[in-house]
């Protein structure tokens, strides 16, 4: 086991390299003169020299990259290109709010759709179940902007007015110090991932309700609801929660047309309008912590599939 | 880095993985006529295909009926539904309905075309990753775990930011980002197929790589690859149009559904119409190609047959 991990994390570190190497070519990529391409209009002969100097331009590439991904791994992300302000500066307070709304999310959809999960396997192939598989279909195809508008429509503008359609969230404060905004946009994230992790659990929970184990433990008598949360639930848990890791890595990429959709002032919106300025240093450091984020949850979700599988746990020691 | 379990399975909330050749085991000539002919017998396809044959019309079509021109200011800004304006006006003055009918062409042919590369290149590199079994399939898939890492849309952005909002690069990065997804399932479905006899005989006489690879293990993972057909183009719709949305699609006065919503997201109180029909059209199509994915991947894996 201990060989599967210390593999498992040899290539994410391959991984997160790899990664970087892309986000950095990014600024190659740039049709030009990075620092002209990146100003656009603004390109004075001062800014351009100034700017060329803060991202290295002048040094070879293998020297722009070196200083570039120590400054990363060190915490300092440049200067953006449009404000002059620190990167980290600038998306400090966004990066909390960000992950305040994930939390949420995550908070809710988890419990819920195991919850539904178990529900319609219990009533499988009932009305309840029925609905259950046609309703995950529908919002596992809706895009999450389209769910987000709808919500709008139906909660903030033409037919309800309970919540706010913009996320407005004052820079003195914090989104935890407003929940009013966050949660229209944490019930679109919820909406978008419950399809996802409610079908595998209900999946799973069949396997189980079906196996030899739990017959064997009605056969004892012993009550329905211990059968269901003591002795099958647990073990049809495992997919869910791996299920469950991978959807909240995808969060890291939903939540950037999600906090469009609100005007939140997250890490997402960040990356937006960035790509609009074409201020890079902003876009690559946005980036590289979505996919650095990402590459990690998927690491935990394989480690956990590991840990609790008990043939990888105990084989390849 | 890997989902391998959950795949398919996963993003189409089935209780099982698609195998690779049709479910029923009875040989066949064309096993994915079979399976489409199949699929086409349950509820839920002939749903799915209605809506997006209606959306298709639309598209196609609209133009020829729109009352205006997409870029005619026909009415003050956001004036309500009238005689003159059937669905009212956009934020700028126009007519919120021709624009609409103008505006789905982009949308479906990007996607089209999106997925076409993406699974072509998909399929390629899962099969060739299965056949070869040594390092090529071990860097082809680490290649693959690269482009996974990126969450799709971060990539995308990625790439706008340096390139500029081109329709071309979004096809391109499009096409790219659903490559490795389908190649993983591809590739494990030509696992099991590389083990079998035929293989082996067609090795034994000495066929070329490229023939074994498109002319014995192609043909039997038509399964997998009409399902991933289905989830990419859903996918794609949403990706495409979620670029547009925000605004690095299509550029204005283009009339088209995601830049449409983009640019009438702030007077949705006032009128709710400018964003409520795209918005409509786009949800109905994703919908209808899930319904129709979800066909033929119950088909396929003979779950119409059970009586399920």
């Amino acid at each position: 086991m201990r060989k599967m991990i210390l593999q498992r994390l040899a290539l994410g570190v391959l991984t997160l390299w790899l990664i970087s190497l892309i986000v950095f070519a990014a600024l190659l990529a740039l049709p030009g003169d990075a620092a002209t391409a990146i100003l656009g209009r603004e390109a004075t002969p001062d800014r351009v020299a100034a700017l060329r100097d803060q991202l290295n331009l002048d040094d070879s590439i293998v020297s722009q990259y070196l200083q570039w991904i120590g400054g990363v791994l060190s915490g300092s992300f440049g200067t953006s290109a449009a404000t002059q302000e620190p990167v980290s500066e600038l998306l400090s307070a966004r990066v909390g709010n960000s992950a305040f709304l994930v939390l949420v999310a995550a908070l809710v959809a988890i419990p819920l759709s195991i919850g539904l999960g178990v529900l319609m396997a219990m009533r499988r192939d009932r009305p309840v179940d029925h609905i259950g598989s046609t309703l995950s279909l529908v919002l596992a195809a809706l895009p999450e902007f389209v769910i987000g508008i709808g919500l709008i429509l139906l909660f903030a503008t033409s037919v309800f007015q309970w919540f706010p359609a913009v996320s407005l969230i004052a820079p003195d404060q914090r989104a935890w110090d407003v929940p009013d905004v966050v949660v229209l946009p944490a019930l679109t994230l919820v909406l978008a991932v419950v399809p996802y992790i409610s079908r595998i659990m209900r999946g799973s929970m069949i396997e189980v309700l079906e196996s030899e184990y739990v017959t064997m433990a009605r056969l004892k008598g012993i009550s329905e609801r211990e059968v269901i949360w003591r002795h099958a639930v647990p073990n049809a848990i495992v997919p869910a929660i791996q299920v469950a890791a991978l959807q909240l890595a995808w969060m890291a990429g939903g939540v950037v047309l999600v906090e469009f959709v609100f005007s939140y002032p997250g890490i997402g919106q960040a990356l937006v309008g960035a790509v609009e300025n074409r201020d890079m240093p902003v876009v690559q450091t946005v980036t590289i912590l979505g996919a650095g984020i990402y590459v990690l949850l998927n690491l935990v979700a394989d480690l956990l599939t590991i840990l609790v599988t008990p043939k990888l746990r105990t084989s390849a020691r | 880095m890997s989902q391998q379990t959950v795949d398919s399975a996963l993003d189409l909330a089935l209780d099982g993985s698609v195998p690779p050749a049709g479910g029923s085991g009875r040989l066949q000539r064309r096993p994915w006529l079979g399976i489409l002919a199949s699929a086409l017998r349950m509820t839920r396809t002939r749903i799915g295909l209605a809506i997006v044959v209606l959306i298709l019309l639309v598209a196609v079509f609209g133009p020829l009926i729109a009352p205006y021109s997409p870029t005619e200011f026909v009415a003050p800004p956001n004036s309500p539904p009238s005689s003159d304006a059937l669905f009212g006006a956009d934020a700028l003055g126009r007519d919120v309905w021709s624009r609409f009918l103008y505006g789905g062409l982009s949308v479906l042919w990007m996607s089209a075309a999106a997925t076409l590369l993406g699974v072509v290149l998909g399929v390629t590199v899962g099969l060739v990753a299965a056949y070869s079994r040594n390092w090529v399939d071990d860097v082809l898939m680490r290649g693959n775990d690269v482009v996974l890492a990126f969450p799709q849309i971060i990539l995308a952005l990625l790439a706008v930011s340096a390139l500029g909002a081109k329709l071309w690069l979004i096809v391109l990065i499009v096409g790219l980002t659903h490559a490795p997804r389908v190649a993983r399932v591809i590739r494990g479905a030509a696992q099991e197929v590389v083990e079998r006899d035929f293989v082996k005989a067609a090795e034994a006489v000495g066929e070329k790589r490229s023939r074994i690879i498109f002319g014995e293990l192609l043909p039997n993972v038509t399964s997998p690859l009409l399902v991933e057909l289905g989830l990419r183009m859903t996918y794609s719709i949403a990706l495409v149009a979620a670029i547009s949305f925000l605004g690095f699609g299509l550029q204005p006065p283009a009339a088209d559904w995601g830049l449409m919503i983009n640019e009438n997201r702030l007077s949705i109180t006032v009128q709710p119409w400018s964003v409520l029909l795209p918005v409509l059209a786009i949800g109905l199509l994703t919908v209808g190609t899930n319904l129709v994915t979800d066909g033929i991947a119950r088909a396929a894996i003979g779950l119409d047959r059970k009586g399920h």
